[in-house]
């Protein structure tokens, strides 16, 4: 896990420092460098349009990472709302459990492009796209485990000490929420990265002239026999984004496990 | 039991019912005249009346939902807009690849995995085990595009062994079909077989743990009986739930998947239809993939009572 | 009298109509400074009936009186001043405390729901139930069992409790640490004149700390006497089949028989007819098949519901 977060570290300070790193404008036209294999001026090469792809790649990274934190922050936001107003209230809970069934019913890039084809691209709307996707399964696993809670012998016991059901629901439900919660976080935030690079690379994602690798890899893909780069290295990125989110939330997941706790 | 059965099938009717209306939502969600998003940014006044005229979008919502729902019970998905056909034969045109490329990597993905996660549970801890699933996460990091790619670049162009996109039947032939077939679905197989490897190593660790497991090992039994007769059955649960998680990232990887290697399936109807804002097209395949989804988990519930004794409802 | 119980019944619907009658009955009544022991095998609804009391369930019938005050059937606003006279411990020590809360806090709650919490009142609950007021600040997985069960019983003493309904709460402890709670119970019990509901299914533990027991077998009382007069000379067979199972430390020359019942203990959704033992008692006739027997007393202050009692 230290391994991914060192990872995603570095491509956070990546993403952010941008404009420091050596690169120039990645929307910076240049027709007569077009198709450069990589070299010493242009370190990834340049793309079909004169673009530098150092440039965009590492511009690119600020998109996906975007999209994933704000995925995974908006999705658990709103899971962990709908998901406690279910686990609580059954007469909500039996039409919200049916709505969410049937939004998971719809395999999740399906929705996500469906969603994107009805409106503009960009980027609020792709992460608007991808959170409604995922929410269900974040409600799914908030009002389980709030419904396991609500059995638990401690939380009898605050009843039984008069504990009024606000107060229940902050110290005794949300704490023992939070831990999958975070967990799954992550995975969120892994699964919208890619969600984001299949929307973009279909065409249903960001706007084209944005420097996300999801496009990046789109207008390198009828060149690919020539110029196999363009579709190689943001795919190298986001692979490693992807994989470094991954670690950090198996990492997570292993020391949320309560057995590790009870060793304690 | 029946009654479980039938309570579980008629369980499914208000699922669906849910996806038809987000189905039908989608297009009225959106901002604006769903009558001018079909005719496109380019449209005249007079166009965009025509085409609300034709799709009569200009009835009150709830008959028009109504509308759509008798078609749907009669098979009628709708016109393309952009090549005018029935979207019912559209789709169904197109069936063959799509199903022939989720069968070949649903195969390729439980063949690997199962072996691979009954393997890495039995010698867990050792390096095979952090092997299996080192390429598991792996597995679970590269999109498909990536993968797609790789193997195209790797095995078509650099080692020219196979072909680089498109489809063959079968009923062209075995050599050509598997020719074609063998990237996409190790492409696609390969994040399933990570999910399905991962689920089943935990769920096989979990049962390996267990007192009968020791009995059954102190009677005697050679360990394959133990793992397959005894283990495997016990842990079956979890892996089936988790194959019908990998049958929605198998329909969304279709998609990706036929666009990556030019397969004409239904994916890529789909990718083509977003591009088109082919509205009736992207409606009548999201429907389909849908209720393929939901009988398919309702599949999945009703093996359980198969599996798994206890669970009787 | 702290606490009246009448008539008490908790029936649970599951599907298609049938009901799990969990408690089917029960009336008994607690003085102040007394335990009553409340005894039976699992599944005869002591559990039940320990949180019907406690409010945390709706009693599908009966009266539960506390202090006089009928609390059967008051909402959840109207209850919770009637909370600061009834507490709970629980049985399991691991998932009675919030894991993510500290000791302190855990003992604190329900100083803190009536406004009355001080710092100084935490530590000496932690000193008075023999824990060190420097661990307020710990987590419960840094404590043992038998410490877990201490801060239960601190947090049930915090609001100074009339009653504290106590649910099998040395059951999941080592036996050796059971001696060690059970006797705090009783210390603190002579100390704060509390009453204990002491719900169990260890003999040995209940005759220890109870003055009066109830036996109970599918929902019902079967039995209720005093302490030494139910284990001398109890009168309903299945309280007779029940010690006589009791092993023995030391067993004597020619050792007591043991009664074993045939068959087994029926579903609590479909009881028997008539007395709900008749199945397996060795003296059932025939109309233990037809009416169910009432509580009657045999001798002053010992009730047992059997129609043998009568002959």
């Amino acid at each position: 896990m230290k391994f991914g977060l060192a990872l995603l570290a570095a491509l956070v300070a990546a993403a952010l420092l941008a404009p420091f790193l050596g690169t120039v404008d990645p929307a910076a036209l240049s027709p007569v460098m077009r198709l450069r294999p990589p070299d010493g001026e242009f370190w990834f090469g340049t793309d079909p349009l004169g673009r530098d792809l150092y440039s965009r790649v590492l511009y690119g990274a600020r998109v996906s990472l975007t999209v994933g934190f704000s995925v995974a922050l908006a999705s658990t936001s709103a899971g962990l709302a709908i998901g406690l107003v279910a686990g609580f209230y059954r007469t909500a809970d039996a039409v919200l459990m049916r709505v969410m069934d049937g939004l998971m019913s719809i395999p999740p890039v399906l929705l996500a492009i469906a969603l994107m084809a009805l409106t503009r691209a960009s980027m609020g709307n792709v992460i608007l796209a991808i959170t409604i996707a995922e929410v269900p399964r974040v409600t799914r696993l908030v009002r389980s485990v709030v419904l396991g809670l609500r059995e638990q012998p401690f939380v009898e016991a605050a009843r039984a000490a008069g504990t009024p059901g606000w107060r229940i629901v902050l110290r005794h439900i949300l704490p023992n929420t939070v831990a999958p919660l975070i967990v799954q976080a992550t995975y969120i935030c892994a699964s919208a990265i890619i969600i984001e690079a299949i929307l973009s690379f279909l065409g249903a994602g960001m706007p084209p002239n944005v420097p996300s690798w999801g496009n990046i890899i789109a207008e390198g893909r009828n060149l690919f026999q020539v110029a196999a780069y363009i579709v190689i290295v943001p795919s190298i990125f986001l692979s490693i984004t992807v994989l470094a989110v991954n670690l950090i939330g198996d990492g997570l997941r292993d020391a949320a496990d309560p057995r590790l706790a009870r060793q304690l | 039991m029946l009654h479980y059965v039938g309570r579980r099938i008629l369980a499914t009717i208000p699922v669906m019912g849910v996806v038809a209306v987000v189905v039908f939502g989608l297009l009225h969600l959106s901002p604006g005249d769903p009558a001018a998003v079909i005719a496109g940014d380019q449209a005249t006044l007079e166009e965009v009346a025509k085409v609300r005229e034709r799709l009569g979008l200009n009835r009150p919502l709830a008959v028009q939902f109504g509308t759509w729902v008798s078609g749907l019970l009669r098979g009628d998905l709708g016109v393309s807009i952009y090549d005018n056909q029935p979207v019912a034969r559209m789709i169904g045109q197109r069936l063959e690849p799509t199903i022939a490329l989720a069968l070949c990597t649903l195969l390729v993905a439980l063949c690997a995995a199962i072996p691979m996660g009954v393997v890495a549970a039995w010698k867990a801890g050792t390096w095979i085990d952090r092997g299996i699933m080192g390429f598991a996460v792996l597995g679970l990091s590269f999109p498909v595009f990536v993968i797609g790619y790789g193997m195209i670049w790797l095995l078509s162009l650099r080692l020219e062994l196979l072909p680089v996109q498109g489809y063959a039947s079968i009923r062209e032939g075995l050599g050509p079909f598997l020719a074609h077939m063998v990237m996409p679905a190790l492409a696609l197989g390969w994040v399933l077989t990570a999910l399905f490897a991962r689920m089943t190593r935990t769920s096989m660790l979990e049962v390996l743990g267990q007192d009968y497991i020791r009995t059954a090992r102190a009677k005697g039994l050679p360990n394959t009986a133990v793992l397959f007769r005894h283990a495997l059955k016990n842990a079956a649960v979890p892996i089936v739930t988790t194959v019908g998680i990998g049958i929605a990232l198998l329909i969304g990887g279709v998609v990706v998947t036929e666009t990556v290697f030019a397969i004409p399936g239904v994916g890529l109807l789909t990718v083509d239809a977003i591009l088109r804002r082919d509205y009736p097209v992207i409606q009548g395949v999201v429907l389909v993939f849908s209720a393929v989804y939901v009988l398919i988990n309702l599949a999945i519930d009703l093996s359980y009572t198969f599996l798994d004794p206890r669970i009787r409802y | 009298m702290i606490l009246e119980v009448e008539g008490l019944k908790q029936h649970f619907p599951i599907g298609g109509g049938r009901k799990v009658y969990a408690v089917d009955g029960v009336s008994f009544c607690v003085a102040q400074g007394e335990t009553l022991g409340l005894v039976g095998e699992s599944g005869c609804g002591k559990s039940t009936a320990g949180k019907a009391i406690l409010r945390l369930l709706e009693p599908t019938a009966g009266r539960i009186r506390l202090r006089g005050k009928d609390i059967t059937r008051l909402s959840a606003a109207e209850m919770r001043p009637h909370r600061r006279e009834l507490q709970v411990v629980f049985q399991d020590p691991y998932s009675s405390l919030n894991p993510r809360m500290s000791a302190g806090a855990i003992v604190a709650e329900p100083l803190r729901n009536f406004g009355v919490f001080t710092e100084e009142k935490v530590a000496s609950l932690f000193q008075r139930v023999g824990l060190r007021p420097e661990h307020m600040r710990r987590y419960p997985h840094e404590f043992s069992g038998g410490q877990r069960q201490r801060l239960g019983i601190a947090r049930a003493l915090a609001l100074k409790p009339a009653l504290i309904v106590a649910d099998e709460p040395v059951s999941a402890l080592d036996v050796s640490v059971q001696a060690q709670v059970i006797n705090l119970l009783m210390d603190l019990q002579d100390e704060y004149r509390l009453s204990y509901l002491f719900i169990a299914h260890d003999l040995a533990v209940v005759q220890h700390i109870s003055h009066r027991v109830a036996v109970m077998y599918l929902g019902k009382i079967v039995e209720l006497a005093d302490r030494e007069a139910l284990f001398a000379r109890p009168q309903h067979p299945y309280t007779q089949a029940l010690l006589a199972a009791v092993p023995e430390p030391a067993p004597r020359a020619s050792p007591r028989a043991p009664i074993l019942l045939k068959g087994e203990l029926p579903s609590p959704m479909s009881p028997p007819a008539g007395c709900s033992f008749h199945t397996r008692c060795p003296h059932a006739f025939d109309r233990c098949k037809s009416e169910i027997p009432q509580l009657r007393q045999g001798s002053a202050g010992h009730w047992a519901a059997c129609h043998l009692i009568e002959r």
